[in-house]
């Protein structure tokens, strides 16, 4: 569809990661394939750090304090970074995949936290930043940084899904952020919205808050004010450090399970009012196409979705036997409840391992031990959330959306893993 | 002694809370009050039907050379799109296999144009433009989608009276409304 070149999704991946995954891939068979462990070391100049001789690193001190006053990954991690195409029509207005397949557990390190911006990322300074609350309130009120961090804080763990995560529309991702990267989780620190709406004396007619940017966008969406007053957060902090720059830096918005948009970065204002503002982020963008030309808006939750991580797409399995099966899962609406697990292409399911803890509007990890038998397969999860609701599979959600809806597209991921144990996009 | 002195204080505390009186509302005190101009500098959201729309007007024909000069390098001489998006035509493609969004075939509010480009456009520029122009550049992008006349000019009032082709289109949030019945084997 080409309909935008402002899209949350683009499907090509950057030559150079396939490049560097693909041929890492290809060492490792050769080594595993080999069998001839031993052989295969003693034969590469590495091996003379492996038993029965010292490391070379166990020589020499290793680098002093001080090198790095603010730590980064080991350079043998260079590899892992945002996933960001390098086919974009412009990268003012553009977006950038968390690597899911590299990471463990359900926090997103905050240098891979996945971006989307509309006119690019202000550099604000905090203590020029203000947030300004007016319209249907008693007390119109202008707060510095300073003042926010002044209320009552609360630190919560909430995934953020783009809502473009990812179209519905050929061509396909290969690997899993390029069809889920849009989607990441972190530990928030903040106030509660309610109570700062509480201070400037909140007015029974107010039924939405329009929120905007402090960006070239000045971008601006419509909140209810039934999610303003339940779970909502003005954060300022994201995994222990003020806010990244492409994060919202100084201050965000963060409602909890609602699509990534929603979610207001450098905030500079709030207005309560009586209804919407059908803002062009909420008309002509962010409303959900159906095959009859009805068009679908103010579509907020991100409903439950899954997404196996080990082994995906791009990924090779070196050798049949023990291979865990791990993913993440998640949904808008509260609580994972459990995850399926399908290793036959759908016929049989059983329920994955959930690692602890399981907590509302964050990513679940999921287990499941398997033994490969070295013959194809095709592996898929479902994800189940505490009301009960399940993750629909393509073909399903295709049926009742068409291939146009371009936003919220929650299915079910397959991934074919062939007898050399190469694994990619089943639907593709 | 010491109760007397407690009354007393408790005395001075309620005459200064009759003397904050708005501030004793708030249960933290924390933030100051917004004046009016400053709110006024800051509130710039046009609502669907034209609230709060400058005062100020703009031609078709100012329009195309404003956007010549701004917008044309992304959107393309006529607004066929580019590195920006598609602005003109499409309509009557919604509902096919092929849909066209644009601001005449899918953008349900006109006054919504007036708001998103003040506040965002151009993209190297946002909030350069002044009232005038935006409504001229608001009339040209109408007039090409076939909304306005070529020697129309635009205000608040005849901004807010166009009725976009889309508008009846938009319809509430109806979901869950898709179904996996969950099959655990044999499926």
């Amino acid at each position: 569809m080409a309909e935008s070149t402002d899209l949350d999704d683009d499907p090509a991946v950057t030559s150079r990661r396939r490049f560097l995954r693909e041929g890492g891939a290809l060492m490792g068979g050769v080594v595993l394939a080999n069998g001839l462990v031993g052989e295969a070391l003693a034969a590469t100049p590495d091996a003379g750090n492996a038993p029965p001789n010292i490391p070379e690193w166990m020589k020499t001190p290793g680098d002093p304090m001080g090198s790095q006053p603010y730590g980064t990954p080991s350079p043998f991690e260079k590899g892992v970074v945002k996933n960001i195409s390098k086919k974009l029509p412009q990268y003012l207005s553009a977006s950038g995949r968390t690597p899911l397949q590299d990471l463990d557990g359900i926090i997103t390190p905050n240098g891979l936290f996945y971006e989307r911006h509309h006119g690019g990322v202000p550099t604000i300074d905090p203590d020029q930043h203000r947030l300004m609350l007016h319209g249907l309130v008693d007390r119109p009120l202008i707060f510095t940084m300073d003042d926010i961090r002044r209320f009552p804080s609360e630190s919560r763990i909430h995934f953020l899904e783009c809502s473009g995560n990812p179209v519905y529309t050929k061509p396909y991702g290969k690997t899993a952020s390029d069809l889920v990267g849009l989607l990441s989780c972190a530990e928030w620190t903040g106030v509660s919205l309610k109570l700062v709406l509480q201070e400037a004396g909140l007015r029974p007619e107010a039924k939405w808050l329009v929120a905007e940017g402090a960006d070239a966008a000045a971008l601006t969406r419509s909140i209810p004010i039934e999610k303003c007053l339940d779970d909502a957060m003005l954060a300022y902090s994201q995994n222990g450090e003020r806010l990244r720059p492409q994060q919202g830096y100084p201050l965000r918005l963060l409602l909890p399970g609602f699509e990534g948009n929603m979610n207001v970065k450098w905030l500079r204002r709030l207005k309560a009012v009586a209804e919407p503002a059908y803002s062009r982020e909420e008309t002509s963008k962010y409303t959900d196409l159906m095959p009859d030309g009805t068009a679908r808006e103010f579509t907020f939750y991100m409903e439950a979705k899954s997404i196996i991580t080990r082994p995906s797409g791009g990924q090779k399995l070196g050798a049949p036997g023990f291979h865990e099966i791990t993913g993440v899962a998640w949904s808008g609406h509260g609580k994972i409840k459990r995850v399926d697990v399908s290793v036959d292409g759908g016929k049989n399911w059983q329920m994955a391992h959930l690692q602890e803890p399981v907590l509302t509007r964050a990513l679940t990890r999921f287990r499941l031990p398997w033994h490969w038998d070295g013959q194809p397969a095709v592996i898929q999860s479902r994800a189940i959330d505490e009301t009960d609701y399940v993750q629909p599979t393509f073909s399903e959600l295709l049926a009742v959306r068409g291939e146009n809806s371009f936003y919220h597209n929650n299915a079910i991921q397959p991934w074919r893993i062939d007898a050399q144990g190469q694994v990619t996009n089943a639907n593709a | 002694m010491r109760m007397r002195e407690f009354a007393v204080t408790v005395l001075a505390l309620v005459a200064l809370g009759s003397v904050t009186d708005a501030r004793a509302q708030s249960p933290y005190g924390i933030g100051r009050t917004a004046t009016a101009a400053e709110i006024a500098g800051w509130n710039i959201d046009i609502g669907r039907n034209g609230e709060n729309l400058p005062p100020g007007s703009g031609s078709v024909s100012h329009g195309r050379e404003v956007f010549d000069q701004q917008c044309a390098a992304c959107h393309g001489a006529k607004g066929e799109g580019g590195v920006g998006d598609r602005l003109v035509g499409g309509q009557g493609t919604i509902a096919t296999a092929k849909p066209v969004k644009t601001v005449g075939s899918y953008w349900p509010y006109a006054p919504t144009l007036f708001d998103y480009i003040r506040r965002a456009m151009p993209q190297n520029a946002p909030q350069s433009l002044g009232n005038d122009d935006v409504y001229a550049v608001s009339a040209y992008i109408l007039s090409l989608n076939g909304l306005l006349a070529a020697d129309a000019t635009l205000d608040a009032g005849t901004l807010s009276a166009i009725k976009m082709p889309n508008r009846g289109m938009f319809v509430g949030d109806p979901r869950p409304d898709v179904r996996n019945p969950a099959c655990e084997s044999g499926c």
